[in-house]
């Protein structure tokens, strides 16, 4: 069973819990184990770079380095942990000079940082570890006829990391066809949801919340899937205010990939932490849910 | 003696993770300007701030709230021709008013990203709950009660921590920190 260091993140503790629950329920069956660090702190998320530069760094080293005195590779489930963590990791190799204070720093806790380990987005275990075709296989419950909109949102895919395809990926289209549901186009699937904006700039990211609803209403998806908390809630919780801004009616789902293919791959949605969304859910996939026998 | 920095030198000396990428090499193609989400929020657009910047209109550059209207999605690093990490030099001019207090008292951005810092620094964890009071109260009426209904939705379906969360190490992570900022004795 291959194993990676997992960060949760700080949403992942409450706000985006059923996102941790289906990871967790996921990856184990499809054989993959995700160990959580023991005592990771926040990445910072896009926010601490306003101050500080090397203290960023320095606040994401050490979850790599508890990674890496593991052996581990890391895996973060959120887009910004995942783009932060990446970044860091990369810039150990690459400067000497911010390597070495940021081990310096780094000896209060007894750790060190290379950086020779591999961090990874959640989706990429999925897409690139364990691949489509071995989903398609252990699949039980396939969401035939389900029509999900596979939001990218911004930071898994940019800044780019390695010359890969950011304009118009498609490997979250690959995931969901894996679990027999139909992934549908749109044009704004790496839009931005307006990420903290919305705490800071509220009328900004509710018209960027707006148009990106307006987009996936209109490609005809019934739910829509993310892989990061912050899109999450900024699509689902925020839709009653912007019905409230614009006069529209939005009420469209919107889960995490996880949770999609928790429910392909036969688990229980208590596990995967369906019902704690604040638009229902239930009424759509119930299609999909195992009835219990009495 | 050396000679004194201009703001444009400062900006590019606080832009690490755009290092190796000039803003001098900005053609004013506007591309930037045509993919941002946010960009009509901003009193200046990117492709204007860059501008600017490079032209040490420093007053200008510090008055504009665009940088603090930008959310770092880096559409528009991804997209320049002249592969300026554009997002990056926001963060850039983000960290110059911070470090100056050159901001505007009607942006909520800057608090909020010191109260963010100052509850890491505490705890090792952010904590939701602490935040709200920085953005809060600068609503209106309308969407105070929003927020507060969103909020309580949430907790009914338990997704509000009740508890703040605390890093287990969190003498040596403060220690790690000292290392880097000034923030008195050790522990």
């Amino acid at each position: 069973m291959k194993k990676y260091a997992y960060f949760p993140g700080c949403s992942l503790e409450k706000m985006a819990v059923s996102y941790h629950k289906s990871s967790l329920e996921t990856t184990q069956a499809l054989g993959v184990e995700l160990e959580e660090l023991e005592d990771w702190n926040c990445c910072g998320a896009t926010t601490y770079f306003h101050l500080d530069e090397i203290l960023a760094n320095t606040l994401v080293a050490r979850n790599l380095a508890m990674a890496e005195k593991e052996g581990l590779d890391f895996v973060a489930p959120c887009s910004a942990c995942y783009k932060n963590a990446y970044f860091t990791n990369s810039y150990m190799q690459e400067d000497e000079d911010l390597a070495e204070h940021i081990n310096f720093a780094l000896e209060a806790d007894d750790l060190q940082l290379s950086g020779d380990i591999k961090v990874h987005h959640l989706i990429d275990i999925f897409a690139d570890d364990i691949g489509p075709e071995t989903i398609k296989d252990k699949v039980t419950t396939p969401l035939e006829g389900l029509k999900i909109a596979p939001y990218y949102g911004c930071q898994i895919v940019r800044p780019r990391k390695n010359g890969e395809e950011v304009e118009n990926p498609q490997f979250f289209e690959e995931i969901l066809e894996a679990m027999g549901a139909d992934a549908v186009d749109f044009a704004y699937k790496t839009r931005c949801c307006g990420g903290s904006l919305l705490l800071t700039n509220r009328k900004a990211a509710l018209d960027m919340i707006h148009i990106l609803l307006q987009n996936i209403t209109n490609s005809g998806a019934e739910v829509v899937a993310t892989a990061c908390p912050l899109c999450q809630v900024n699509l689902e919780v925020y839709q009653t205010q912007v019905n409230e801004e614009f006069g529209t009616d939005y009420a469209i789902p919107v889960l995490y990939f996880t949770q999609l293919m928790g429910l392909a791959l036969g688990i229980a949605p208590k596990k995967l932490g369906i019902g704690s969304e604040l638009v229902e859910t239930l009424p759509l996939l119930s299609q999909f849910i195992e009835k219990e026998v009495s | 003696m050396a000679d004194k920095l201009t703001f444009s030198q400062e900006i590019s000396n606080l832009m690490y993770e755009g290092h190796g990428s000039p803003l001098k090499n900005c053609i004013q193609c506007g591309t930037c300007s045509g993919t941002c989400p946010a960009v009509e929020f901003m009193d200046q657009t990117p492709r204007r701030l860059i501008g600017m910047i490079n032209a040490d209109l420093k007053d200008d550059v510090l008055n504009a709230n665009t940088s603090w209207v930008c959310a770092s999605c880096y559409h528009c690093t991804v997209r320049c021709p002249a592969k300026i990490d554009i997002a990056g030099a926001m963060y850039a001019t983000k960290r110059y008013s911070m470090w100056n207090k050159t901001y505007s008292d009607d942006l909520v951005g800057p608090v909020f990203s010191e109260t963010f810092m100052k509850t890491i620094v505490r705890s090792g964890r952010s904590y939701e709950p602490i935040l709200a009071p920085t953005y809060i109260f600068g609503f209106g009426a309308k969407e105070f009660y929003q927020e507060v209904l969103g909020a309580t939705k949430m907790m009914l379906k338990g997704r509000i921590p009740v508890l703040p969360p605390r890093i287990k190490r969190i003498k040596n992570f403060r220690n790690m920190i000292r290392h880097i900022i000034p923030m008195g004795d050790e522990e």
